[in-house]
C-alpha cells in the first residue's frame, strides 16, 4: 500500500451485525417492560419507559433501514455518525453552558432564583446537570464524534461493525438523557461526576464496550502501517474510561426495581475510589481525549507536521503511566491515610512534564506557520486552548501540593481552576475542532463566516477571564478568611460571613459564564449557516477563505 | 512508504510517515523539558524519604521527619485551648453582667469567643450580625421575648425554646382558624384590633367586635393591652416589631395557623463556657436588660 493513495476500498462489511442489534433491542425492550410494570418506584418506572421508547424507536429505525434497500452507503468513510456528533455536540454544549450560567446566577443571587415548589429547580438537582451535560453529553459527542471522523482518515479505513457506531451514538445520548432526567427526580448515587445510579451505569458500561469494538475494530483493518499518535490517545482514553467506570461505580442495587444502589466500598476506601475516578476522568476524558483533538485538528489546519514524534511517545507514555496515581490529592488533609496523599502528591508533581509535552507538541507544531494565528481565527482558537491546557496543567500540580492545598481546598479556587481547564482547553479545542469539521464534513469551501468566529473567540475569551480571575480572588479570599484567627485563638470570620464577602465574585462569574454562552450561540449560528451551505457576503478581507483540507 | 524528507521551513527531517496528510517531525526532546522533568521525579524520590510514604506488607514507610499531620493538629489544638484556658474557667463563675464588665480583659474574651461561636452556631438563622429574620427574631434590639438579662438569655441557649429539652421554654400560639376555636370573621375582626393597638388605620367597628373576642382568648399570654407577657414569652403587639411580619395577611396568618417557632437546645452541643460567652456576646449586641 502506498501512502500517496487516499482512497481505500468501499466497505466490505455491513449487514452480518443486524441481528445481534435486533435481539439487543428486543432484549432490552422486555426486560425494560418487566420493569416498568413491575416497579414500584415511580422514578424507576419513568426511566423503564424512557428506555422502552428509547428501544421501539431504536426497533424502527433498524426495520426502516433493512427494508429501504439502500442499506449503508457506497461512500468510503461512515460519516453520517460523525454529523450526527456534531448536532449533538452543539445541542448539549448550548444547553451544558445555559444550566450553568443558571447555577451561577443562583450562587449569585440565591433568593432571587429559589423556587420552594420546584424541587428540581434547586442548585443540588441543576450542578449535577450542569457538569455532566458539559463534560458527558457536550465533550463525549465531541469526543466520539472526533474520533470516529479522526481514527477513519488516519487509518483510511470505514469504521467497523456496520450499524454499530449508529448504536453507539444513540445509546451514549440516551444515557445522558437517563443521567440528566433522574439527576431532575433526585436518582444520584451522590459521587461527583458519577452521578447516575446503577442501571444506567449499566447501560454506558454496555454501550461504552460498543465504542471500544468500534474502535478497535477500525484501528486493526487500518491500511497504514503505524497507528497516528491521536489514536493512541483516543484509546487511552476508552480503556481508561472503561476500567474507572466499573471500578467507581460497583454497588449493589437495593433490587431490580428499585432505582437505589449501595457501593461496594466503605469509608474512606470509598472515597479513595470516588477520586480515583474523578481524577482521571480529568486524565483520561478531558485530557487525553482532548489531546487526541489536539494531535490530528492542529497539524490538519495548520498545515504542518507534528512538532515532535519523540516527545509525543516520551509525554504519552509518561502521562498515562503517572495520571493513574494523582487521585489522592483531592483527599488532603482527610481521614486519607497520610502516605497516601503523599504519593497522591508527588505523582502530580511529576505529571507536570508529561502535561506539558502535549502543549509543547501543540504550540510548537506552528513552527513556520505562525501568520496563521493572525489570519485564521479557527488556529488561534486551537493554539489558546492549548495555552489555557498549559495553565491549567501547572496550576493542578500546584494545588497538589498538600501546603497549597490546605489554602486552596473546598474554595473557589478550585472552581476557577476546573475552569480554565474546562471552557479554556476542552472548550475551546472542541469549537476549533468543531469549526473544522463542519465545512469538511457538509463539503463546504469555507466556513459562513470569519468574523463571527471572530466574535465567538473575543466574547468568549473575556467571559472565560473573567470567570477565572474572579474565581481566584474569590476562592483566595475565601481560604484565607476561613483560616484568619485572632489574637485570642478564635476565629475571626464565621462562614456566613465568608459566603457574603464572596457575592460581587459570582456576579463577575455569572457574566463571565454569561458571554461563554453567547460566544456558544455565534458558534452554533455560524455552524448552522455553513452546513446549509451559504457563505456571508461581508467578510473582511484580513480572514482570507481557508481551503478546506479535503 | 515515502522515504524520510526535510520539512523545508524548519529543516527539521520529519519520521517518514504521513497519516491523511499529517507528518511528524522527528524533533529531539526539549532539554528544558527533560531537565525538569528529572528534577521533578528526583524531588518526588526525595520526599519520599523525608515524608510518609510507599505502604507496604504492614504499615508503611514513616520517613525521616518522622511526619504525622494527625500528631500536628492533635498538638495545634491542644495548644489553642490551654492558651484559652484561663480565661475559660473564668467565664464559668460568672454571675452577672457587672461582673464582667468590672475585668476589661475578661469581658474582651467573653464578646470575642462569644462572637465566634454565634457565627457558627447562630448566625444561620439569626443573622451574622444578630440582626434576624422573618420567624426569627431580632438578638439586636431590645425587645426580649422571653427576657433580656444575662440569665434569661443563658437559659434561652441552655434548653431551647419548643426544643427536645426537657427544660425547654414552651408556649403555643394555637391555631385559632385552623382548630375552629374562632371564626373567619371573628378572626378578621381580631387582626383589625391588632391594627388598632399597634396604632395603625383599621376598621372601627370591626376592630370593636374584636377587641371583646381579644379580652376572652388572646389577654391570658398578650395581656389586656397587649403588651405581652415575658414570663409566658408572648410578645408585645404594640411596639411595632413583628416576627413573622406585622401586614394584615401575616397576622390574619399567625391567627389562623398559630405559630410556633423553634429554637434548639445547645446543652451538649456547646460547653458551659462557650454557651456563657455566647450568652454575654448576645447580651452585648443591643438591648441586653
Amino acid at each position: 500500500m502506498t501512502a500517496t493513495s487516499n482512497v481505500p476500498a468501499p466497505a466490505q462489511d455491513g449487514g452480518s451485525e443486524v441481528p445481534f442489534i435486533a435481539a439487543f433491542l428486543a432484549v432490552g425492550a422486555l426486560l425494560a417492560l418487566f420493569i416498568a410494570a413491575r416497579t414500584p418506584d415511580a422514578m424507576m418506572s419513568a426511566h423503564a419507559m424512557m428506555f422502552l421508547l428509547a428501544f421501539i424507536a431504536g426497533a424502527f429505525a433498524l426495520v426502516h433501514h433493512a427494508s429501504s434497500g439502500n442499506r449503508l452507503t457506497q461512500d468510503v468513510y461512515e460519516m453520517g455518525v460523525v454529523k450526527a456528533g456534531v448536532f449533538a455536540s452543539v445541542f448539549w454544549g448550548v444547553a451544558g453552558f445555559l444550566v450553568g450560567v443558571i447555577i451561577a446566577a443562583q450562587l449569585a443571587f440565591p433568593n432571587l432564583l429559589y423556587f420552594e415548589d420546584l424541587g428540581w429547580t434547586n442548585f443540588g438537582r441543576l450542578r449535577p446537570l450542569h457538569t455532566s451535560a458539559v463534560i458527558f453529553a457536550f465533550g463525549g459527542n465531541v469526543l466520539m464524534s472526533t474520533s470516529f471522523y479522526v481514527v477513519q482518515r488516519t487509518c483510511r479505513a470505514r469504521l467497523f461493525g456496520g450499524l454499530t457506531p449508529w448504536v453507539v451514538f444513540w445509546g451514549y445520548n440516551l444515557f445522558i438523557v437517563i443521567a440528566a432526567t433522574g439527576y431532575l427526580m433526585g436518582v444520584t448515587q451522590s459521587r461527583e461526576y458519577a452521578e447516575p445510579e446503577w442501571y444506567a451505569d449499566i447501560w454506558l458500561t454496555i454501550i461504552w464496550v460498543l465504542y471500544l469494538v468500534v474502535f478497535l475494530g477500525t484501528l486493526l483493518k487500518r491500511k497504514e502501517p503505524h497507528i497516528y499518535v491521536a489514536n493512541w490517545f483516543y484509546l487511552a482514553f476508552i480503556v481508561t474510561i472503561a476500567m474507572l467506570h466499573i471500578v467507581n461505580n460497583l454497588a449493589i442495587p437495593v433490587s431490580l426495581l428499585s432505582t437505589k444502589s449501595y457501593s461496594l466500598f466503605p469509608g474512606v476506601q470509598d472515597a479513595l475510589t470516588q477520586w480515583w475516578y474523578g481524577h482521571n476522568a480529568v486524565g483520561f476524558f478531558l485530557t487525553a481525549g482532548f489531546l487526541a483533538i489536539m494531535y490530528y485538528f492542529i497539524p490538519k489546519r495548520a498545515e504542518r507536521p507534528v512538532y515532535s514524534y519523540r516527545l509525543s511517545i516520551i509525554h504519552f507514555w509518561s502521562l498515562i503511566f503517572i495520571y493513574i496515581w494523582a487521585g489522592p490529592h483531592h483527599l488532603h488533609y482527610t481521614a486519607l491515610p497520610e502516605w497516601a496523599q503523599t504519593l497522591g502528591m508527588t505523582f502530580s508533581v511529576m505529571l507536570w512534564m508529561p502535561s506539558w509535552g502535549g502543549m509543547i507538541n501543540g504550540l510548537m507544531t506552528l513552527s513556520g506557520a505562525w501568520d496563521k494565528l493572525r489570519t485564521d481565527p479557527v488556529i488561534r482558537m486551537l493554539i489558546v486552548s492549548v495555552a489555557f491546557y498549559g495553565m491549567s496543567t501547572f496550576e493542578g500540580p500546584l494545588m497538589s501540593v498538600r501546603a497549597v492545598n490546605s489554602l486552596s481546598h473546598y474554595t473557589d479556587w478550585t472552581i476557577g481552576h476546573v475552569h480554565s481547564g474546562a471552557l479554556g482547553w476542552v472548550g475551546y479545542v472542541s469549537f476549533g475542532a468543531l469549526y473544522c469539521l463542519v465545512p469538511w464534513l457538509w463539503k463546504r469551501k469555507q466556513l459562513y463566516s470569519n468574523a463571527l468566529v471572530e466574535w465567538h473567540f473575543w466574547v468568549s475569551t473575556i467571559g472565560i477571564l473573567l470567570y477565572i480571575t474572579s474565581m481566584w480572588v474569590s476562592g483566595i479570599m475565601q481560604g484565607l478568611m476561613w483560616r484568619a484567627y485572632n489574637s485570642l485563638g478564635f476565629l475571626e470570620y464565621s462562614f456566613v460571613e465568608t459566603v457574603d464577602a464572596m457575592h460581587p465574585y459570582y456576579v463577575i462569574r455569572m457574566t463571565g459564564g454569561l458571554l461563554f454562552l453567547i460566544g456558544a450561540l455565534i458558534m452554533a449560528y455560524n455552524l448552522w449557516r455553513t452546513a446549509k451551505g451559504d457563505v456571508r457576503a461581508r467578510e473582511f478581507a484580513a480572514s482570507p477563505a481557508l481551503a478546506p483540507a479535503e | 512508504m515515502a522515504g524520510k524528507e526535510i520539512d523545508a521551513p524548519t529543516g527539521i527531517e520529519t519520521t517518514g510517515h504521513s497519516w491523511d496528510g499529517i507528518k511528524e517531525l522527528n524533533n529531539p526532546l526539549p532539554r528544558w523539558w527533560l531537565t525538569v522533568f528529572y528534577i521533578s521525579i528526583v524531588w518526588s524520590f526525595a520526599y519520599w524519604i523525608f515524608m510518609p510514604s510507599w505502604p507496604g506488607i504492614s504499615g508503611h514507610l514513616k520517613g525521616t521527619r518522622n511526619h504525622s499531620e494527625r500528631a500536628n493538629v492533635e498538638r495545634a489544638v491542644a495548644d489553642l485551648e490551654s492558651m484559652r484556658a484561663d480565661q475559660m474557667k473564668r467565664l464559668l463563675t460568672v454571675g452577672s453582667v457587672s461582673e464582667i464588665e468590672s475585668d476589661p480583659d475578661l469581658q474582651l474574651f467573653a464578646l470575642t469567643a462569644g462572637k465566634s461561636i454565634f457565627g457558627d452556631n447562630c448566625a444561620t438563622c439569626h443573622g451574622a450580625g444578630g440582626q434576624g429574620n422573618v420567624g426569627y427574631p431580632n438578638l439586636a434590639d431590645d425587645d426580649w421575648l422571653w427576657g433580656g438579662t444575662l440569665s434569661d438569655i443563658q437559659t434561652t441557649i441552655h434548653y431551647g425554646i419548643r426544643s427536645d429539652h426537657p427544660e425547654a421554654r414552651i408556649n403555643q400560639m394555637m391555631g385559632y382558624g385552623e382548630t375552629g376555636a374562632l371564626s373567619g370573621d371573628q378572626i378578621s375582626d381580631v387582626v383589625e384590633h391588632v391594627m388598632t393597638i399597634s396604632g395603625r388605620d383599621a376598621d372601627a367597628a370591626a376592630a370593636a367586635r374584636g377587641a371583646e373576642v381579644f379580652a376572652v382568648q388572646c389577654v391570658s399570654c398578650h395581656g389586656p393591652d397587649g403588651k405581652g407577657m415575658k414570663a409566658l414569652g408572648a410578645p408585645n403587639l404594640t411596639d411595632g416589631i413583628w416576627l413573622y411580619g406585622g401586614e394584615r395577611q401575616d397576622i390574619q396568618k399567625s391567627l389562623y395557623f398559630g405559630r410556633s417557632g423553634v429554637m434548639p437546645a445547645w446543652t451538649g452541643r456547646l460547653s458551659e463556657e462557650q454557651m456563657t460567652a455566647l450568652a454575654v456576646y448576645v447580651h452585648s449586641l443591643g438591648g441586653g436588660e
